[in-house]
């Protein structure tokens, strides 16, 4: 039955390829920008949420 | 809606340069809505569960049953009480990362009131048996276009206060924000494709297998883009937040995101391992179900480890406890899921309550969890005032606690214990319990455990509820909280780190969150919505006469897919228990595919010819009688309406219309086809002694589609070339 599907979709021997190539392809872009961030720079993103009230004119929380 | 004013800067604060004003009102909404609704929700659980032991209780009311109000508690839990609390930390967190109030008051309001008023249609709908069947989207066509209209408004107030921050850098929150929005756009408008018959009646723009699949597609990506993306912003915001610590790794946070995005939306067919859906897409669901695993640990890991070294704050601060048992649960329910999509664990646990117990350890304490922690951190601080009693948030803590343990307990013991009694064999190669009803009757003291644990968690989640409002009482609301921000930044256009690029740009990082979202969803949709022409078409099957039409839709109306699958999957323990297995080419016509994902009763998709008319007929008149301490209620109203066939002619024109091949013209003897087969079946019941058996009714109806179940392929004498049975 598998194969029946399979057969009439023109061009399917490519999707596995295609999954495949996106998927390798995701994953190494990831890491390459996972590679590549600037620790400093991070450390300072990390901090946003505990910034986000500070300057609050009318708290004292 | 810009309600900045400039100051004038101080000295000792650099970049000080306007003042911004957060709403606090809207918060204040959707906090009360969470709560409110989250009641409801549960107390709607807590009757199903005592139905399921207790059939009788409440059962004089047809709005009332079983198979109606399940929808509803799954529709309240999710979209009113997670729906709520997810727009309840999107707009407290969202104006403080974007330092600027949301983009349109307004939009706020239509937003808040849309939303309520689409739950109020939902529960007055469902108990009144306007369903589409479909899972956690079952509500019809309407209201499935005004979620869609509310859902642009949140996403259009979302996207146009992020468009007017001041604080360059958008948040990684932010980001689970966007692709929540976005997905859940996607796969709502996918799923709910439909052709209207009525006001409050259509058929599924999908059939059989292809509707299994984008409604599995749909039903997995909401789970993951409703229950967990939005949450895990939450947990990137409120632990950081509680915690007085930023994120362990923001590094992690940045992979964690887009793995866990890309990766999620391919693991929709493990909901259908070992059922007619072709195999690739089943094996593609599960390759990419396990792999899953690594970017939820490495979320769940990020969040705990923020902690570390501030440990000690769990013990007393109510907002870190929840937190920590709500993102606890969330790595053992994202460990489970994987483990859950390998077939062969796959095969003992699917269709059992294993699976109820798995999604309510994730409801329970992830989102329940993540929503009490997010409340007891909002409310005091809206209110400017202390928790009125720390006490009391223990003693609620410890009632959610130990009622998730037992309510999760009994369902794993029970659905393993289940699945066993299905397919044990005597030596002789007979089934064991061969009478279903053996294997739900040993359930029953799993059942009453699972009510207390939902006593447990509700009376918890009132504590809370008291407590939270007395917080409220004795503090003094502030609606437009006025916070000093730096005046907005201009980001220089390259400025040497890489993921600025987007970051810095909302609408780019939305197109490029979409792509990825969407990669999956085509490479896996694409050749099974081509398979149409190539699902193995069996000759034998017809479509449905129109009294069977109008008796499924009856099934549909009264939720019998809560409780029956419609689906034998291709084990011995099922083919003996129930016959064949199940075909692909046998659902063609079925609009929606009732395959089902629980059974607390039998499969019925070979019932067919199994039993007499009159056994069907006495059956649900009273099941106890041809099945002695039987849990079905019974549905004693189907013997005194009469059948609706108002609009038998226009279901078969729409159906025509979706493809089902009804000859031209036979809309018009579509109701004389019904009568004379309705007639047949009520002479035969008068004949076997039933006397009060009247044709114009609707059990007539129930009887013809169930006598119909399964039977095409048995009276299979061909089938098209090339297709293998």
């Amino acid at each position: 039955m598998i194969r029946n599907v399979l057969e009439g979709i023109p061009g399917i021997e490519l999707y596995p390829i295609i999954a495949l190539l996106l998927f390798v392809s995701f994953f190494t872009i990831l890491l390459v920008w996972f590679a590549r961030a600037d620790k400093a720079r991070l450390a300072t993103l990390a901090r946003l949420p505990l910034d986000d009230d500070q300057n609050s004119t009318n708290t004292s929380l | 809606m810009e309600l900045t004013k400039p100051l004038t800067p101080e000295p000792n604060a650099p970049g000080s340069g306007e003042t911004v004003v957060y709403d606090n009102t809207i918060v204040k909404f959707f906090a009360i809505a969470t709560a409110a609704w989250g009641v409801v929700g549960f107390l709607i659980g807590i009757i199903i569960s005592v139905k399921l032991w207790a059939p009788d209780f409440l059962a004089f009311v047809p709005e009332l049953s079983y198979g109606r109000l399940r929808p509803l508690h799954t529709n309240a839990v999710i979209f009113a009480f997670a729906g709520n609390a997810i727009f309840l930390g999107v707009y407290y967190s969202l104006q403080r990362l974007c330092k600027a109030r949301m983009f349109s008051d307004v939009l706020s309001k239509l937003h808040f009131w849309g939303w309520q008023f689409i739950i109020v249609l939902a529960a007055v709908t469902l108990p009144l048996g306007f369903t589409s069947s479909k899972e956690y989207a079952e509500l019809e066509w309407p209201i499935d276009i005004l979620i869609a209209i509310v859902w642009v408004i949140f996403g259009w107030n979302m996207m146009g206060t992020i468009m007017k921050r001041r604080e360059r850098h958008m948040y990684v929150a932010i980001w689970f924000y966007i692709a929540t929005f976005l997905t859940v756009a996607v796969l709502h408008i996918v799923n709910s494709l439909a052709l209207p018959v009525s006001l409050l009646k259509s058929y599924s723009a999908y059939a059989g297998v292809q509707d299994a699949l984008v409604q599995w597609w749909y039903g997995h990506n909401a789970v993951a883009f409703f229950l967990t993306t939005p949450f895990l912003g939450i947990m990137y915001y409120f632990i950081p937040k509680a915690s007085g610590r930023p994120i362990f790794s923001y590094r992690l946070s940045i992979v964690h995101f887009w793995s866990l995005i890309f990766l999620y939306i391919w693991a929709g067919p493990h909901h259908l391992l070992y059922t007619a859906l072709p195999d690739w897409a089943q094996s593609l669901g599960t390759a990419f179900s396990i792999m899953l695993l690594f970017p939820s640990w490495g979320g769940m890991l990020n969040g705990l480890l923020t902690l570390r070294g501030a440990w000690d704050k769990v013990r007393t601060d109510p907002v870190l406890k929840f937190m920590v048992v709500g993102v606890t649960a969330y790595g053992m329910a994202t460990f489970e899921g994987p483990m859950l999509s390998i077939k062969s664990v796959n095969a003992i646990a699917h269709y059992t309550d294993y699976i109820v117990g798995h999604v309510h350890m994730a409801a329970l304490a992830w989102n329940g969890g993540l929503t009490f922690a997010m409340l007891y951190y909002i409310v005091p601080r809206m209110w400017r005032t202390q928790l009125f009693s720390v006490r009391l948030a223990n003693w609620h803590f410890w009632a959610m606690t130990l009622g998730i343990v037992f309510y999760a307990v009994p369902m794993y013991f029970g659905g393993i214990t289940q699945s066993l009694m299905w397919k044990e064999f005597n030596v002789d190669g007979s089934l064991t319990h061969p009478n279903f009803l053996e294997t739900v009757l040993r359930l029953i003291p799993m059942y009453v455990l699972r009510s207390i644990g939902g006593h447990l968690f509700t009376i918890g989640a009132l504590i809370g509820i008291v407590n939270l409002y007395r917080t409220a009482r004795q503090g003094k609301f502030l609606a437009n909280e006025e916070v000093a921000v730096p005046a907005r930044i201009v980001t220089p256009a390259k400025d040497g780190y890489w993921h600025r690029m987007l970051e810095g740009k909302p609408i780019r990082f939305a197109i490029v969150t979409l792509v990825v979202v969407l990669v999956g969803g085509i490479v896996e949709f694409v050749p099974t919505a081509l398979v149409q022409s190539n699902v193995p078409t069996i000759a034998s099957v017809l479509p449905y006469t129109p009294l069977e039409l109008e008796g499924r839709d009856l099934y549909i109306r009264e939720g019998c897919v809560g409780c029956h699958s419609q689906m034998v999957r291709p084990f011995r323990s099922e083919t003996e228990r129930y016959g064949q297995y199940s075909h692909a080419g046998e659902f063609v016509y079925d609009r929606p595919f009732l395959w089902g994902s629980k059974r607390t009763g039998p499969d019925l998709h070979r019932v067919g010819r199994k039993y007499v008319d009159a056994w069907h007929f006495n059956h649900m008149k009273e099941p106890t009688s041809t099945s002695p301490r039987s849990l079905m209620p019974a549905y004693t109203w189907l013997y005194e309406r009469q059948l609706d066939i108002s609009h038998t002619e226009g279901k078969i024109i729409t159906l025509r219309k979706l493809g089902v091949p009804y000859p031209e013209g036979f809309e018009t003897k579509a109701v004389a086809d019904l009568k004379q087969q309705a007639s047949r079946i009520a002479d035969g019941l008068q004949d076997a002694g039933l006397k009060d058996a009247r044709a114009d009714k609707e059990i007539i109806a129930i009887i013809a589609y169930l006598q119909r179940l399964g039977t095409d392929i048995k009276a299979l004498k061909q089938t098209t070339p090339g297709a293998k049975q």
